[in-house]
This record gives C-alpha cells, sequence and structure tokens, in this order.
C-alpha cells in the first residue's frame, strides 16, 4: 500500500489539491457567497502595493510636468504676466475656467450639486483576466463603502460596488456581461434594463418591437433596481431596431467613455427627475389659421360673430363645436342652466331665436344668415354662386304648436 | 538493470539539473506579476492580454521540476488571481494547479533551457491555460462562453514571446550551485 501511495504520490496530491479547489468552488455556487477571507488577504496584500506605484506614478509625472517639461512655458509665462498687465486678469480668468474644467473639480462641484450623498475614490487597478470589466478603487469600508453601492461620474454611470474590503473595492463596470441596472428613455419613458455586453457597448433588454426607441436618445437609471437614484444619466442610443422577442438597442454608456480616473461612490441616493428634452421647451413655428373668407362659414352661434368678432378669436370649426355654441345661446337667452335647474322645470325651447331680431332656426340646410357680424361679413366676402350651401343652425326639432 | 534503478537513475540526473530560488524570488516574482496585470493594463489596456502570472508558474514549475511543487505553486498563484478577479475562488486555482503539475512533469523529461523548446512551451501552456479555464467555466459554472480558436493562438504566441524574454532575465535570479 505503501508504495503504491509512493509510486503514485504526485497525481495522488494533485487530484486532492483540484479536489479541495472543486469544493471550494462548489461551495460558492451553491451558497451564492463568496469565501471573504481569502480575498481580504489578498486585496490587503496587493492593493497596497498598486496603491504606492500609483502615488510614485502620479508624483514623478507631476515633477515631470510642472518642473522639466513646463520650467521654459513657466518662465515665459512669467515675462508674459510681467509684460503684459492687461493679460493677466484674462490669464487669471482662463486659469479659473481651466480649474473648473479639471475632472477632480467637476467631480467635487458635481458631487456638491447632486442631492445624494456621494464619496470620491480614485481607480488603482484592474481585475485580473483579460476579459474582466472590474477595477479597483481605494476607498473601502473604512469610508463607508458597501456592497452594491452605485459608482457614477458626472457623465454617467459607471457600475456598482461588487466587493468591499478594509482599504479597497471591487467595481463591476456597467460593460460587464453580468451587470444589470434599471433604465427609462429620456423621450419616450421606455423602461428597460441596462446590460454590459463583454466589451465598449452595453445593450437595452426587454424593450418590446412596439415601442419607440430613436438613435441619439439617452436612456437614464429608472430607480427601480434600488441599485442607482432615479434620474443619473446613463447613455446615448447608437442602434434600435426590432428584434426577437425584444428591440435591439446598444447604448454607449456614458460614464465609461474617456477612460476613468476619478469616480463616485453613491453612499446615499437620491431619486431625481429625469430632465426634460431641451427641444420639447423650444418654441414653435406654427402657421397662421385659416382665414374665414365668407359669412356661411360663420355660425350662427359663433362668438366672435355675436359679439362683432376679436380678430384673434380662434373660429370654432367642427359642427359639434357650432351646435354646442347655440345650444349654450339659447339656454342663456332663457336664463337656463344645464345642470342647474330642478326637476319639473321648463325645458329649453331649442326655436327660439337667440336675439330679438332674430328668426327661429329650421332645419333647413340653405338657412339665412346670422345675425350680428356674420351678415357684414357675409356682404363684404360673397362666396361663389355655385358654392354649396352649408348650413349654419344645427338641425333643430321640428316646430311644436305652442 | 531493474525498473526501479532505472527509475531511480533518471531522476538522479535530473535531480542535478534543478534549479533553486531564494525565497524572496518565489515570493515576489508572482507578487509582482499579479501587480503587473492589475495595474499596468490601467495605462496600457493591450497589457492585460498578458498572462504573467502564467508565464511565472510555467517558469517555476519547469525549473523546479517538482509537479508536487509545480501544482502547489500554481494553486498558490491562481488562488490569489482569483481572489483579484470577479470569478470564484478556484477557477483560476483549479486552472494553474494543473498547468504546475504538467509543466513540472514537462521539465522532467525535457531540457527547458532550449530557447525554442521554452518558446513551444510558452504557446502550448498558455493554449491549454485558455482552454481549461473555458472547460472550467462551461462545466462548473455553466457560463455560455465562446473558445475563440484565432484569437487564442495569436495571444499564446505573443506571450510565448514574452515568456523566452522573461525566462531568461528570471534565469539571472536561480542560486548558483
Amino acid at each position: 500500500m505503501d508504495t503504491l501511495l509512493s509510486r503514485y504520490r504526485n497525481i495522488t496530491v494533485l487530484l486532492l489539491v483540484i479536489f479541495a479547489q472543486m469544493v471550494l468552488l462548489a461551495y460558492q455556487v451553491k451558497n451564492g457567497s463568496d469565501v471573504r477571507l481569502i480575498r481580504v488577504w489578498a486585496v490587503t496584500a496587493v492593493t497596497p502595493f498598486a496603491r504606492v506605484i500609483e502615488g510614485a506614478r502620479g508624483g514623478t509625472q507631476g515633477f515631470l510636468q510642472n518642473y522639466v517639461f513646463l520650467r521654459d512655458s513657466r518662465a515665459e509665462n512669467e515675462r508674459m504676466r510681467t509684460e503684459l498687465g492687461r493679460l493677466k486678469l484674462e490669464n487669471q480668468f482662463l486659469k479659473t475656467e481651466l480649474a473648473t474644467a479639471d475632472r477632480a473639480k467637476a467631480l467635487q462641484a458635481f458631487q456638491q450639486r447632486s442631492l445624494s450623498k456621494m464619496i470620491g475614490a480614485r481607480i488603482i487597478a484592474t481585475a485580473t483576466g483579460a476579459s474582466a470589466s472590474a477595477v479597483f478603487v481605494d476607498r473601502g469600508t473604512t469610508s463607508g463603502i458597501e456592497k452594491g453601492m452605485a459608482v457614477v461620474t458626472p457623465d454617467g454611470i459607471v457600475g456598482k460596488v461588487l466587493a468591499a474590503y478594509p482599504t479597497a473595492s471591487q467595481v463591476l463596470l456597467a460593460t460587464d456581461p453580468s451587470f444589470a441596472a434599471g433604465v427609462v428613455s429620456q423621450k419616450n419613458h421606455v423602461r428597460g434594463i441596462l446590460k454590459g455586453l463583454g466589451h465598449g457597448n452595453c445593450r437595452v433588454d426587454y424593450v418590446q418591437n412596439e415601442e419607440k426607441v430613436e438613435t441619439g436618445e439617452w436612456f437614464y437609471t429608472s430607480g427601480d433596481d434600488r441599485l442607482f437614484p432615479k434620474g443619473m444619466p446613463v447613455g446615448q442610443v447608437t442602434a434600435a431596431r426590432p428584434g426577437n422577442p425584444f428591440q435591439d438597442i446598444n447604448v454607449d454608456p456614458a460614464g465609461l467613455a474617456g477612460g476613468l480616473e476619478e469616480v463616485l461612490i453613491i453612499l446615499e441616493g437620491v431619486h431625481q427627475e429625469i430632465p426634460d428634452l431641451k427641444t420639447s421647451s423650444e418654441p414653435v413655428y406654427l402657421a397662421p389659421p385659416l382665414p374665414s373668407t365668407s359669412g356661411n362659414t360663420q355660425p350662427a352661434g359663433d362668438p366672435s360673430a355675436s359679439t362683432g368678432g376679436a380678430p384673434n378669436t380662434p373660429t370654432l370649426s367642427t359642427d359639434a363645436d357650432r351646435l354646442r355654441t347655440h345650444y349654450q345661446d339659447v339656454s342663456d337667452a332663457q336664463n337656463h342652466k344645464f345642470g342647474d335647474n330642478p326637476v319639473g322645470s321648463k325645458a329649453v325651447n331649442f326655436n327660439l331665436p337667440v336675439n330679438p331680431g332674430d328668426k327661429p332656426a329650421a332645419p333647413k340646410t340653405q338657412a339665412p344668415p346670422a345675425a350680428g357680424a356674420a351678415q357684414p361679413a357675409a356682404q363684404k366676402s360673397k362666396p361663389p354662386a355655385d358654392a354649396p350651401a352649408q348650413p349654419q343652425t344645427p338641425p333643430a326639432p321640428k316646430p311644436q304648436a305652442q | 538493470m531493474r525498473y526501479s534503478d532505472e527509475h531511480s537513475l533518471m531522476y538522479s540526473q535530473r535531480d542535478t539539473q534543478i534549479s533553486r530560488f531564494k525565497a524572496w524570488v518565489l515570493l515576489l516574482v508572482p507578487l509582482a506579476a499579479i501587480l503587473f496585470q492589475v495595474y499596468i493594463p490601467l495605462f496600457f489596456q493591450f497589457l492585460a492580454y498578458l498572462e504573467l502570472p502564467l508565464i511565472v508558474t510555467v517558469y517555476f514549475a519547469l525549473m523546479r521540476r517538482s509537479p508536487i511543487g509545480g501544482l502547489f505553486v500554481g494553486a498558490l498563484v491562481g488562488l490569489a488571481q482569483d481572489s483579484l478577479s470577479k470569478n470564484p475562488l478556484g477557477m483560476f486555482g483549479i486552472t494553474k494547479t494543473i498547468i504546475g503539475y504538467v509543466a513540472a512533469s514537462v521539465g522532467l523529461r525535457l531540457d527547458v533551457d532550449h530557447p525554442l523548446i521554452r518558446l513551444i512551451l510558452g504557446f502550448f501552456f498558455f493554449v491549454l491555460h485558455q482552454f481549461i479555464f473555458w472547460a472550467l467555466s462551461r462545466g462548473l459554472l455553466a457560463q455560455q462562453v465562446a473558445f475563440e480558436t484565432q484569437r487564442t493562438l495569436v495571444l499564446g504566441l505573443l506571450n510565448a514571446i514574452v515568456a523566452v524574454s522573461l525566462f531568461h532575465f528570471l534565469d539571472k535570479l536561480k542560486e548558483r550551485a
């Protein structure tokens, strides 16, 4: 037995080590949890080195940029300041503008502007594996970071905290295939689920083909996932086409454009409204309404006709409008209010003229012109003789003997 | 000559070729390789395709010529890599355990000091690594990932070229007999 074991010692150890790791793997997959201790050790061992290297790189780069590469330009700038006093103020102004445009300042400004409570973080490493869409940031549980917190930039969402360790946190980027977030389109408020594609772009899933999504339209977080607060920009639609069973919508994530250096982690999210489209508030040109060319287009009960006809008063155009206005005038003339009269009171006589000079309305197709302004209007521009006569009054009930 | 004598002789000859390293080399080189993988791609994204932890594992396994030592180096480097990835612990661990074992077994039978042999081995172990990882992802995690053969072969060649250069550098860290 001993000889057998010693002969197959290598393969036995190999199988044991693989078996132990498979048990570890199975435990994680089955429980959906992680063996946190091992990760904490590894992250705590590696991230301080990454932090030191990043600090050294930043310091070296800053030194080179500030003292070596810009030595001549700084001296030149000093000369210009001395010689051109007028440009001093302008230079100062531009410097302020540049400083405001600086990414860190922009982050800070966004942080102050936003209602959500956020904390800034710097990316110090990427996750291992060539296709890994995850990074490490230099904020951990000691800074109040917890698993599942949203990570954003002023441009848009970046991802979510996958794991928080004492000195650092791992952030799953929005481009990872396992990432998902609830989103809603800006224009038509179409809801969907944002998912990563594993490379630069994302897609929006579960949008019915009947829903209208346009290329160039913005998607915002919907807040439904309880991960990102509502109203954070996500990205612009680069392509939207019908698919089976849902639309194929590609989105370019705005938060990941142009490389990541600093991010904000949302500690306490506050939902915000999705901004309206700018185009909706812009004035829209409307052509002037059609001119009333003849008296027969002016109904008898038209308010503009009975009151002298203000030029800007919109003319009623449909038969239903004319009928309603006529009934209103008839009821007003008889001091009748629809819906307010007690039961048993006298009904409105629709055959009585509205004004003393008016004739009772009759169900004729060629009625006489109405009183008031309709008459002069008819005199000013007479319709062609062969023009079809239009009814000016609604078909009234048959005259009753009173 | 009996089998056991022949066996002993073969291994004793190989034993004379076993390379030894100082403890700090065994500790710092894999750590540096992992640091390289997590930090450098921040600035040079194409370098994410360089599997330095794998190259280092293969090197130590080949040079130490001990299957058990090789598999443990592979397991530790792989688990450290897993800890810094989004994968469950064990994916890189199992992969590199197998790689470490196979590399050490190959090291017992081949002259691994020749650059051409190193180039071929570097290519072979990269492809094998990618294949095992792909098989584990599909088999154990039920992930529907595709094995990109063409891409793997090209990356394998690039990693092999880097491996030859790195092996040459790491040879200088060997303890002299």
